[in-house]
Parts: structure tokens; C-alpha cells; sequence
């Protein structure tokens, strides 16, 4: 027993070595974002996507363009977090070692919360260690609210504001006499729910919601009596803000059951979704969204996508607000004058306002550190689409924009600055 | 190669009822152990080092804790997350006490508790799951995880849906000075409950109750004939493994100081049977090992490669496939050859194969490396790097250059199996000192 | 009314897909005293074959050579892998197809990557068949009805008319006696296997294009699955095509009908709380049938064993 234990503690040790020589840092010669998202597993899809956006904007946006500080470059270091909090608090400890100090995270609202939470107590027991935290996609509304802190930044659009845009549109067409609303069991399907009962009560109380429920969430393997009932309640529309393979099988059973109007969605676009709809989808499908593609709002946006689709073949722009995080990283980093003092980069991007590649205006809200900027309703078609999605044809065209959406949109953020 | 025989090997280890349950000679790998964990923040001294050997030490409880139900009671469970999930819940519960309702709890006792809630629920959903054996246990079992799993995103009062419950472990009272803020301190207080619970665990099953578990595991209707009511060996057995399971929960709960629905889901169940079985279900210390090596893989392998999962994979395919006692049982297969002093007739062949064995599993990773790149790398990035070297994944050259390689040292490999085997004969042939 | 006969029918649909699934599992069951965890994971096989035929050769090509792959390989494994682990017991086998679930998932990303493929039904069976008050009922659903039964009704064939079914047959009520009968029970079980496997691959490939055809797709199916043919009773096929149909209406009629259960409560004579912000029993009160309805097989399953482990139609006790 002894002996063996003895040789067991032996391959402990060398396996600890490995774990030893991981944990070494990289020369500091970059500023280096660590990139914190699904890279394996059902949601890689997403993940590998948003990695090939930060690398090319990384590089076309800040690096081609003369770096920060007089020359510094982005490096992007990316890390598999498996979509789990437990592997994101990890990676987020290994990045710290690193040397890293700005945390880039997008995939689940529900990671988002582990690692906002994590980077808030990290901060203030290591005050020389300081990270930020860049959040360019969970939309959970808490995280600019009750969740809020000093370090985290959101760039995307909350669910809350995407719904206030959505709802101005739908409210001018007088068509719409009755919605149905269907979500995912859990707190973003929630929230979307909540939004669009509060919103469209107050701008179209006489539109009927002949329907608001919620499903498991990647529980559902077959959408078709979820479609059946829809198509049975009469709905002229119906909102929806399920995303990946929930977002397929609930369209395409919506679609096949017979639904002639429009569903408008989230996160019905890119990843093989848009290729999966294809001529189905045409004239039914409609997101919501910040960042117009379609048509190009100017040779530089035209020439930054067209690049991308160059590099990138097998991915689309379909998150266009990584592009502002460099930005206004880069932005922020050179006005605070140090890329190692996060209070003084945190309050640069405090209320920074930013001319977006995408043609809107952003404004970093200090309240509550959320983005405000423009927010489209896009169609899912074939005409006029100069960037289309998955290589099929399809593509994202924008209808209608709501400038500077959800502006003094109210906070319960208490933000306590350092 | 089970528990018991693992005790025959060592003649002079205590037997159930006559010897005290812990003779100096068997103290002496625990006393190690201590000093062992107690010097690892020496060597790695990082933040990340040490999450990853909490992460290490809550999986090794858990695993040890998985396998009193496998590989003592015969029992497979596909829905064991549920038990160390809900002692962490509760856990991470009673940390907001602490924090928001001046509940006196100093951090280091949290364990205690979360085993004890552990315990309540393996008491309960055992109370009709333990009354079979086989497949109608593993299949309530993962019912059972599945409905857990499921409430968890419904019932968000307790749960806090797909979120989770976050609490802060630094709110309670101080104990000698600690707080719990640096992760180091953290890391004692997780080593010192690992400790504690695998002693544990380990003279739970040197007990009469242990011992029983073992023969209903290889016969239940025989044990029932001796008097033994198979069902209550297995309740009990369930509960034992509840409790270590809650009090890794608890640990989770101090270190991660998050708790989500992932840490009840299947996907959690069924990488702790993973584990268990890589390691070893016949061995006390296989659990350990087969935590300690996947951990590693899982943080990082990551680092390195996409396809860590395909490697996972595979290594557990061939693990069930031919060595189905798992690394443990790879090591002790060795004790035989040591204990008759002819360990060194393997030295020369294990030497002569090493060397081939790790270029066909890197040629071999190469081949599948190349292949993944070239097929899902964006055009324009041709260029990949592996081991160093930087190439065109989408050229021919490379990828048969890895091929040939594997090809090779396979065949190398071959030709010196037959010295490797008589060697193997040879080292096992004698007589015992 | 009109509702309740279009659920009918896709609740149908649903279970004759399953069972589809289920029938293999349960004779692979039956011969070899294992539950096979892959099982949906050649399905999921069934769905890309399928797929990647049809972007060469068209659908229907798809149909008929997916499955066959699928059974090949399914065969493959049982004889160089699941015959090996076979003489360590019932718990390694077990944990072999457990593995065999975790790698073939590995593999499928590692052929087709993580997205979704855009696998279509065939152009010649993309139209709605008929209406039943607005709900459409397309073409493919029919024909899926009509493969599945065409299937099962082969399967009925050899099993009750042919040697080799006795033989099957005979192995489901006394598998020793079968082997002592001198029959070449490797033989049989490499071919129940592969045959197994391949009606999974055909429930692949006519799924694929309705439910998706993702990495995930197998998890997804993966236990509800076992659940059935526990339900049903492990080896009997009638009691899986019982369970099939029943899971399949279940699952349908729970998704299609918002029971609430603050009404149910409320006819109990219980008042909702006015602030339903703090309550504690919040969760409860707002509770929906389909939020649960992907869980209540698992909760039926629970029930059948802890009162009747032989499942509803099981002659053998597991």
C-alpha cells in the first residue's frame, strides 16, 4: 500500500510540474484581451465566431492603425470555458496569472453574472490586480441594474432596450391586433417576456397577447405543438427570444405548421441558423439588432466586412459590436494613459462617446455602464443583401432604426466607484 | 482486482475486527499525503495553480465518494451530481445567511453541513431507489438526476435558475486570524477537509458495513442467505456516499463561491463516472488518480487543443476496452513485480517502447490536428503550428510526414511487443519474499 | 377539437419515431442483457450520413445507404469493441456505450464542425398535405408515418415468420437455452446489433430534417429514450411501442395545453399571494405544464420502477 502510494505521489508531483509550466507567464510586450467563451462543445459555434471577430478587429482596427500608447498591440488569448461558470472562474483565474487584465465574455447571460461577480470580489481583495470585464453580448438586463458593478461594461444592446426599439416599430403597424410571446425557461426568456408585455401595454394597449409562455430550455426536441398552438391562437405576430438549436426547431415547426406572419426574433441569424431558414424564412423572420450590414453604411464598414469575408470564409459579421469593444478599448486605454490601472481606464470608458464603424453613435452610460446606440429591426431576405449569412444567399437587411434606442431608459443601478 | 484483494497484497495491514482499523504501517501513506499537500503551494504558487488543485481536491472527494456506490457497492449511478449539487446550494444558502442575517458560522465547519444535507437527501430519494440493484437503480438514479436538474431552472427561490446562487465566503466570522480572501487559505481549508474525508471514506470501508457492501456487490442473494439485507447495505452505502458528496458540494460552494444548475446537470453525472472509471473502481486510490488526470486534461489539454474532448474520448473508449481496471489498475500491476523484487526486468523494454509509444501518440494527435485544421480553419489561414513547427495544414506533405511517422512507430512498437511481454512473464514469475 | 386531432397526429408521429429508436434498443436489449447509451447517437450518425449524401446524390439515395452505413458500423463496434468488453460484465459494458455516446459526438464535430446543418427535406415532399383549421400538415410528416410503419411491419415480419426471428424470439424469453441450442449467438448478436443500429440511422435520416440535424442532437433523444423502453418493460417490443406512443402523445398534449397550475391550485380553495416578488411559493403558483412537460416521462419512469421494476409490459425483471 505504502510503496504504491509512494509511486502515486511520484506521477502526482509530475504531473504538477505540467500544471507549473501553464501557469507561466507570456512576455508583456501586448496588451493581451483574454477571450473568455464556449471553443468546444454545443455552443462552440458561437464562440469560434466571436474569437475570429476579436482577432480581426484586434488587428484591422488597432493594430494596422498604429496600436496604443505609441505602439503597443492587441493580442487576443483565447480560453475554452466550456459555456460552464465553474470553467469560466477557472480560466479567469489563469488569465489573471497571466498577466491579463481585461476579460472579454459574451456567451450566457448566466456566465456573465458568475464572472461579474468573480472579477467584483477579485478587485477588491487584490487592488493591484485589477481586471475589467467586457461584456459584448449576455443581455441579461440585471447586469446593468440590480447586478451592476464599476468594472463590468456592456456593449451589446440589453434585452430590455432591444425590446423598447422592437416594440416602437410594431406599435406603428396597425396591422398587428394580437401577439404571441414564447421563450426559454430561464431568466433572458424571462426578461424578454416581462419587456415586451410592459412595452406593449404602454404603446398598444388594444393589441390582444394571445399567448406568453415558456419552454425548458434545449429540452424541446420537437417545436410542432408549440407551432400548432400559435398558428390556433390567430396571432398576427409572435416575438420569440430563443437562440441556437431552440431558435431552429421552434421557427422551422412554426413555419411547417402553417404561420404566414411575422416572428420576430433575437438571435434567428448566423451559425448555420440563417442557412437552415433559407427561402422559408423570407419575409417571416425579422431580428433585432445593433450594427447595420445590410446596406453598408459606408466604404469603410464595407471594406472592414468584406475583409472579415475574406479572412473568415465559413463565418459571418454577425456580432458587429466586437468591432466597437476594440475601439473603444484602444480609445480608453490611450486617453487613461496606462493599460494597468483599471480605475483610470474604467472612468475613460466611463460616458465615452464613440463613432461606430456601423454608422451609430455610442454613448458608454455612466448610471449603469450599458451602451446606448442604434437599434435596427432587420429582415431575413435575399434582395439588397450585399453581406449575406452562411454563405447561402441570405442575409440580415435593416427596415427600420430606432436612434439611440432606450436612451434615458431608467436604471436601478447603484454604482459604486473605487 | 477489488478492494479486498488490494488488502491481501499487504499481509501485514489490518483485518476487520482484529487489528485497531489503523496500524502505524497504514498511517504512514496518510502521514505522507499531509506533508505532500501541505508543501504543493510551495511549488505552485499561482492563483490559477491552486484553483486548479481546489478543483483537483473537491473532484477527488467526489469521485471517492462515486465509487463507495461503484466500486464497493457495485452500483451505478448516472445521476450522482444531484447529491454534491444540493449540499453545495444549501451551503451557498447558508453563506448569505452569514452574510445578510448575522448567522454565526465560522467557514471552516460549512462541510460538515453540506454533508449533512448531503445525507438527508441520499436518505430520502435512497429510501426507494436502493431497493434494487442494476439497471432499475441506474435507471431511477437517472430519472432522478434528471427531475433534480430540471427544478433547478423551475424552481428559481431555491435554485436561482440558470444563474445560480453566488454568495461570498469572507462575510462570517474570522478563525485564527483567516478570512478566506487569498485563494492559499482556501486551499488548506479544501485539503484539510480532503484529508479528512477520504480517511473517511477509507475506514468507512474497512467497516463490517464496507466490508458487507463488497459481498452484496458480488453476490447479493449469497449475502442475503448470511443474514445481510441486501437493500439496507445499499441505503446505507447510498448515504455514506451522500454525505462526502455534500461535503464536496460545500467545497465548491467555498471555492467557487457560485453555484448553477450545471453542478447538478447529467453532464456532471456522467464526467464523475468518467472519472471513476479511468481511474480505477477497483482501487481505493483509483478515484484519486483518475481526478487528478482529468482535471488536468480538462483545464490544460484546453489550452492547447480544441479536440481535447476527442482525446477524452478516446482515452476512455480504449480504457474501458482494455484495461477496464483503470490507471490504478495499470499501476498495480506492478506490485507484483516489486514485491518480488524483479521490477527492473520491465525497466529495459519499458524504456525501449517509451520512446515510440510517445511518438505514435504525437504523430497520431498530428494526424488528427491537421485534419480538423484543414477542414475547419478559415481560407487565408493555411498556416498552422504544431509542437513548434509551423506549416501548411492544407498541403499534402505535412499530414503524410505524420501519417508515415505513426505508421513507423507503430510498427516499432509491434516488434518490440513480444520482448515487452516476456519480460512482463518474467517479472511475474517467482516466488513471494 | 381541431387542435386536439392535429396534436393526435403529430403526438403520433413523435411516438412512431421513437419507436423507431426504441425497437432496436429493446432487441439489442433483449439478446444481450445491455442498454446500449449510443443508441441515439446513431441516430445522430443516421442524420449526417444522411445529410451528406443528400448534398451529393439527392435524398433519396440518402435514405436507403445512410442506414446501412450506420448499420455497419454499428456492427463493427459490436465486434471489435462491444464483444471485447463483454467478458468484463454488465457495468463495463455499459460504461463502454456511455463512452461510445461521449466519442461519437466527438467525431460528428470533428467531421461536420458544431453548427447546424441545413439537411432539407426533399423538394417532392415539401408541401402541406392537408389543413385542419389553419394548422398545416406537411407532406413529409405523412410519409414519415407511413416509413415508420412499413418498417415496423418488416420487422413484425422476421421476427414472427422467419427462422432467424424465432430464433430472436426465442432468445427474448430464454437466452441461455438459445445458446445451448448449438445457434451461433456472436453471429446474432453482431447482426441484431447492426440492424438495431440501422433502424436508428433511419429515424436519423427522416428526423434530421425536422428536428435539426446539431452535435446535440443525440443528447438530446439520448435518455428519453431509455426511459421509454424502461417504461414499457426492458425487451418487450410491444410494450415499447406502447411506451413510444404514449411518451409521444404526452409530450405533445403537455406542450400543447397551458394548464396552469395557480388554476388548480386555486380550485383547491388556496389565494394566490398579492406580491408574487417575495413569496416564496412563487415558483409553484406560476408554474406551467409546459414547462415541465420534457420532464414528465422521467417522473412516470421514476413512478413505474419504484412500484413495478419490471416496467408496464416486462416479463423479466432487470
Amino acid at each position: 500500500m505504502s510503496r504504491f502510494t509512494n509511486a502515486l505521489m511520484g506521477s502526482l508531483f509530475g504531473a504538477g510540474a505540467l500544471l507549473g509550466s501553464t501557469a507561466a507567464s507570456f512576455g508583456a510586450d501586448t496588451i493581451k484581451v483574454a477571450f473568455i467563451d464556449p471553443l468546444s462543445g454545443p455552443f462552440a459555434a458561437t464562440g469560434t465566431s466571436g474569437l475570429a471577430h476579436y482577432r480581426y478587429a484586434a488587428e484591422e482596427l488597432v493594430n494596422k492603425t498604429g496600436g496604443v500608447l505609441g505602439g503597443t498591440k492587441f493580442e487576443i488569448v483565447p480560453f475554452d470555458n466550456k459555456i460552464s461558470a465553474k470553467e469560466s472562474l477557472i480560466q479567469l483565474k489563469v488569465a489573471i496569472d497571466q498577466g491579463i487584465r481585461f476579460i472579454a465574455q459574451g456567451n450566457s447571460s448566466g456566465v456573465a453574472n458568475a464572472i461579474t461577480d468573480a472579477v467584483k470580489k477579485h478587485n477588491r481583495r487584490n487592488p493591484d490586480q485589477r481586471v475589467l470585464f467586457l461584456n459584448y453580448s449576455a443581455v441579461d438586463p440585471a447586469l446593468t441594474n440590480a447586478k451592476c458593478n464599476f468594472w463590468h461594461f456592456r456593449f451589446d444592446a440589453n434585452a430590455d432596450i432591444k425590446m423598447d426599439a422592437l416594440t416602437d416599430v410594431m406599435a406603428t403597424d396597425t396591422g398587428i391586433k394580437k401577439v404571441y410571446l414564447i421563450g426559454q425557461d430561464y431568466s433572458f426568456g424571462k426578461a424578454v417576456a416581462a419587456a415586451a408585455v410592459r412595452f406593449l401595454g404602454e404603446k398598444r394597449p388594444d393589441i390582444e397577447i394571445v399567448g406568453n409562455e415558456l419552454h425548458p430550455i434545449g429540452k424541446v426536441k420537437d417545436f410542432t405543438p408549440y407551432a400548432r398552438k400559435i398558428v390556433s391562437s390567430g396571432a398576427d405576430a409572435m416575438i420569440t427570444g430563443n437562440w441556437g438549436s431552440d431558435m431552429v426547431g421552434l421557427g422551422k415547426a412554426v413555419i411547417g405548421a402553417g404561420f404566414k406572419n411575422p416572428i420576430y426574433t433575437y438571435y434567428a441569424a448566423s451559425d448555420g441558423i440563417t442557412k437552415t431558414f433559407g427561402k422559408d424564412g423570407e419575409g417571416k423572420l425579422k431580428l433585432v439588432m445593433e450594427g447595420q450590414l445590410n446596406p453598408p453604411v459606408s466604404d469603410r464598414a464595407a471594406a472592414y466586412t468584406k475583409g472579415f469575408k475574406a479572412q473568415y470564409p465559413d463565418f459571418d459579421i454577425g456580432q458587429p459590436r466586437i468591432a466597437n469593444v476594440m475601439e473603444m478599448l484602444a480609445k480608453a486605454i490611450n486617453k487613461a494613459g496606462s493599460a494597468t490601472d483599471m480605475v483610470k481606464v474604467a472612468s475613460a470608458l466611463e460616458g465615452m462617446e464613440h463613432d461606430s464603424i456601423w454608422g451609430s453613435k455610442i454613448t458608454m452610460r455612466p448610471q449603469d455602464h450599458q451602451a446606448i446606440q442604434n437599434v435596427h429591426i432587420m429582415a431575413h431576405t435575399a434582395n439588397d443583401v450585399t453581406f449575406d449569412f452562411d454563405n447561402s444567399g441570405f442575409g440580415l437587411k435593416v427596415e427600420s432604426t430606432v436612434e439611440m434606442a432606450a436612451a434615458d431608459s431608467a436604471t436601478s443601478c447603484n454604482m459604486k466607484r473605487p | 482486482m477489488k478492494h479486498d484483494t488490494e488488502n491481501s497484497t499487504v499481509p501485514s495491514a489490518a483485518q476487520p475486527g482484529r487489528a485497531p482499523l489503523i496500524a502505524m504501517r497504514s498511517a504512514l501513506p496518510w502521514i505522507i499525503a499531509a506533508v505532500a499537500l501541505a508543501l504543493m503551494p510551495v511549488v505552485f504558487a499561482s492563483g490559477s495553480a491552486l484553483t486548479i488543485m481546489n478543483q483537483m481536491a473537491i473532484t477527488i472527494i467526489f469521485a471517492l465518494a462515486y465509487n463507495m456506490l461503484l466500486g464497493q457497492a457495485g452500483m451505478l449511478s448516472f445521476g450522482h451530481a444531484v447529491y454534491m449539487g444540493l449540499g453545495g446550494f444549501f451551503c451557498m444558502h447558508l453563506l448569505n445567511q452569514v452574510e445578510y442575517n448575522e448567522l454565526y458560522l465560522p467557514l471552516p465547519l460549512l462541510p460538515l453541513f453540506g454533508g449533512l444535507f448531503g445525507l438527508i437527501f441520499a436518505f430520502v430519494i435512497g429510501s426507494f431507489s436502493t431497493r434494487r440493484a442494476g439497471t432499475v437503480f441506474a435507471m431511477i438514479s437517472l430519472g432522478v438526476g434528471e427531475l433534480i436538474a430540471a427544478c433547478s431552472i423551475i424552481i428559481v427561490v431555491f435554485f436561482g435558475g440558470e444563474e445560480g446562487v453566488s454568495g461570498d465566503r469572507t462575510m462570517g466570522p474570522t478563525v485564527f486570524g483567516f478570512d478566506f480572501a487569498s485563494q492559499l487559505e482556501v486551499y488548506y481549508l479544501t485539503v484539510i477537509w480532503l484529508l479528512l474525508a477520504a480517511l473517511g471514506m477509507y475506514l468507512f470501508s474497512r467497516t463490517p458495513i464496507g466490508r458487507i457492501a463488497n459481498a452484496v456487490r458480488d453476490n447479493e442473494e449469497r449475502a442475503e442467505f448470511l443474514g445481510y439485507s441486501q437493500r439496507n447495505v445499499r441505503w446505507i452505502s447510498f448515504c455514506a456516499s451522500g454525505f462526502f458528496c455534500g461535503i464536496a458540494g460545500a467545497l465548491f460552494a467555498i471555492n467557487f463561491e457560485i453555484l448553477t444548475e450545471e453542478n447538478l446537470n447529467l453532464a456532471t453525472s456522467g464526467s464523475i463516472l468518467l472519472i471513476t472509471f479511468l481511474g480505477g473502481v477497483g482501487f481505493f486510490l483509483g478515484p484519486v488518480i483518475g481526478a487528478v488526470v482529468f482535471t488536468l486534461l480538462q483545464t490544460v489539454l484546453s489550452l492547447y487543443t480544441e479536440l481535447w474532448q476527442l482525446y477524452l474520448g478516446i482515452l476512455f473508449v480504449l480504457t474501458v476496452m482494455f484495461f477496464p481496471s483503470g490507471l490504478a489498475g495499470l499501476l498495480a500491476m506492478h506490485v507484483r513485480p516489486w514485491k518480488i523484487g524483479k521490477l527492473g526486468l520491465l525497466a529495459r523494454p519499458y524504456v525501449q517502447i517509451a520512446g515510440p509509444g510517445l511518438i505514435f501518440v504525437l504523430a497520431s494527435a498530428a494526424v488528427l490536428e491537421i485534419l480538423f485544421h484543414a477542414r475547419h480553419a478559415s481560407i487565408g489561414a493555411e498556416q498552422m503550428s504544431l509542437y513548434g513547427i509551423s506549416f501548411n495544414s492544407h498541403a499534402v506533405a505535412p499530414l503524410a510526414f505524420a501519417l508515415i511517422v505513426a505508421a513507423a512507430s507503430l510498427f516499432i512498437i509491434a516488434r518490440l511487443a513480444p520482448a515487452l511481454l516476456e519480460a512482463w512473464g518474467d517479472a511475474n514469475h517467482g516466488d513471494s519474499p | 377539437m381541431s387542435l386536439f386531432i392535429v396534436n393526435i397526429l403529430d403526438g403520433f408521429v413523435t411516438g412512431l419515431l421513437l419507436f423507431m429508436l426504441c425497437s432496436g434498443l429493446t432487441l439489442i436489449f433483449s439478446m444481450m442483457g445491455v442498454l446500449n447509451f449510443a443508441h441515439a447517437s446513431f441516430y445522430m450518425l443516421g442524420a449526417y450520413f444522411g445529410y451528406q449524401i443528400s448534398t451529393i446524390v439527392g435524398f433519396w439515395p440518402g435514405l436507403l445507404l445512410a442506414p446501412i452505413l450506420v448499420g455497419v458500423i454499428g456492427a463493427a463496434i459490436e465486434r471489435y469493441g462491444l464483444r471485447r468488453v463483454h467478458k468484463f460484465g454488465h457495468v463495463p459494458e455499459l460504461i463502454f456505450t456511455f463512452g461510445l455516446a461521449l466519442l461519437i459526438e466527438e467525431v460528428v464535430q470533428f467531421f461536420w464542425g458544431k453548427s447546424q446543418m441545413a439537411f432539407e427535406a426533399p423538394d417532392v415532399l415539401n408541401f402541406s398535405a392537408f389543413s385542419i383549421a389553419g394548422n398545416a400538415f406537411p407532406a413529409y410528416k405523412v410519409f414519415m408515418i407511413f416509413v415508420a410503419m412499413g418498417v415496423f411491419l418488416v420487422l413484425l415480419y422476421i421476427l414472427t415468420k422467419t427462422r432467424v426471428g424465432m430464433i430472436i424470439q426465442a432468445a427474448l424469453s430464454y437466452p441461455e437455452t438459445v445458446q445451448n441450442l448449438g445457434h451461433n449467438v456472436p453471429l446474432i448478436f453482431m447482426g441484431v446489433f447492426g440492424v438495431g443500429t440501422a433502424m436508428a440511422g433511419i429515424a436519423g435520416v427522416m428526423a434530421g430534417p425536422v428536428l435539426g440535424t446539431f452535435p446535440g442532437m443525440a443528447v438530446v433523444l439520448g435518455s428519453i429514450v431509455f426511459v421509454t423502453i424502461v417504461i414499457g418493460g426492458l425487451g418487450s417490443l410491444w410494450g415499447a411501442l406502447f411506451a413510444s406512443l404514449l411518451i409521444g402523445w404526452l409530450q405533445t398534449f403537455a406542450a400543447s395545453y397551458n394548464v396552469k397550475m395557480a388554476d388548480i391550485l386555486m380550485a383547491f380553495g388556496l389565494n394566490q399571494p398579492v406580491d408574487m416578488t417575495t413569496s416564496m411559493l412563487r415558483d409553484l403558483w406560476s408554474l406551467t405544464l409546459p414547462q415541465i412537460g420534457p420532464i414528465l416521462p422521467y417522473l412516470l419512469m421514476v413512478f413505474v420502477l419504484a412500484f413495478r421494476p419490471q416496467g408496464l409490459f416486462g416479463k423479466r425483471e432487470t
